[in-house]
């Protein structure tokens, strides 16, 4: 039987929303105080949720160490306490929190490879939050 | 249609442990969780149901059936219990928050009268949760 699991992380980077496609006064329009030339932090949270049949031996969807494992390695040692755009996949992306949230998928999708990857969802805020699911039909 | 959540709390104890596993597969696999005098967690259980707005009631479903439905089948079972001694179901069956979203799916399903059960999510902490759909899903 299929059972979709959830497990939240935290990290805390800095950002500066600003676009090379836009002239100065487009990004200040745009992006108001997230363009402030020195960049500010968040404390993000990342859902990361992953589904699969639960193994009959173990009860499990997957094993969370395996999860907390890669997770670990390569999103938030990645990312806390970083810059995020002087990291390489937001060199020519906005690192908003939109383009987190794919880029976080795209690693995992990449690196975690025991259950099957459903949906990243990160609070960027505790008001605001993004969510990606790929090729998938977000749920939850 | 319109979903509707409702929340409970219990909080419970269990083990990890496959008796068909050796003493070092079952630490292997399990870690802590295989201790076998158990450890506890606050749960936090939230059930939605789906169904169509009642014309003269307004409500999807009444609540007060609804919260006496989860109180019967899921927190009178398992609040303050060991779970893997004290609810039959896990009695061969791993109390993980997998099997045991799915174990009130299982409870809950034919206990609805109009609303239908849309998900079963589980938190054992607030840091991991698991979502159950059904069978079909």
């Amino acid at each position: 039987m299929k059972a979709h699991l959830t497990r939240r992380y935290r990290f805390s980077a800095s950002h500066r929303l600003n676009s090379i496609a836009m002239s100065d006064e487009e990004n200040r329009a745009t992006y108001g105080k997230c363009n402030n030339p020195y960049g500010h932090g968040h404390n993000y949270t990342v859902e990361v949720t992953v589904s699969g049949p639960v193994d009959s031996s173990t009860g499990m969807v997957c094993n969370l160490v395996d999860l907390d494992d890669v997770v670990g390695r390569e999103v938030l040692a990645r990312y806390d306490l970083e810059h995020l755009n002087v990291l390489q996949e937001f060199a020519h992306i906005v690192p908003t929190t939109e383009n987190l949230a794919i880029e976080i998928f795209e690693i995992l999708h990449r690196t975690f490879d025991k259950a099957h990857l459903e949906k990243v969802r990160i609070e960027e805020t505790m008001l605001n939050s993004f969510e990606y699911a790929g090729a998938n039909e977000l749920r939850g | 249609m319109v979903y509707l959540t409702r929340k409970a709390e219990f909080s419970a104890s269990h083990y990890y442990h496959n008796p068909a596993f050796t003493a070092e597969e079952n630490q292997r696999v399990f870690g802590k969780c295989n201790n076998p005098n158990g450890h506890g967690h606050n749960y936090t259980l939230e059930v939605t149901v789906k169904g169509e707005v009642d014309a003269r009631s307004g409500f999807v479903v009444d609540l007060k059936q609804l919260k006496d439905i989860m109180t019967r089948e899921v927190l009178d079972a398992m609040d303050h219990r060991f779970l893997n001694k004290e609810v039959p179901e896990f009695s061969h069956r791993i109390p993980t928050t997998e099997n045991l979203a799915i174990a009130i799916w299982q409870r809950l399903e034919t206990k609805l009268a109009k609303a239908r059960l849309h998900r079963v999510r589980v938190y054992e902490t607030p840091d991991l949760f698991v979502d159950f759909y059904g069978e079909e899903s």
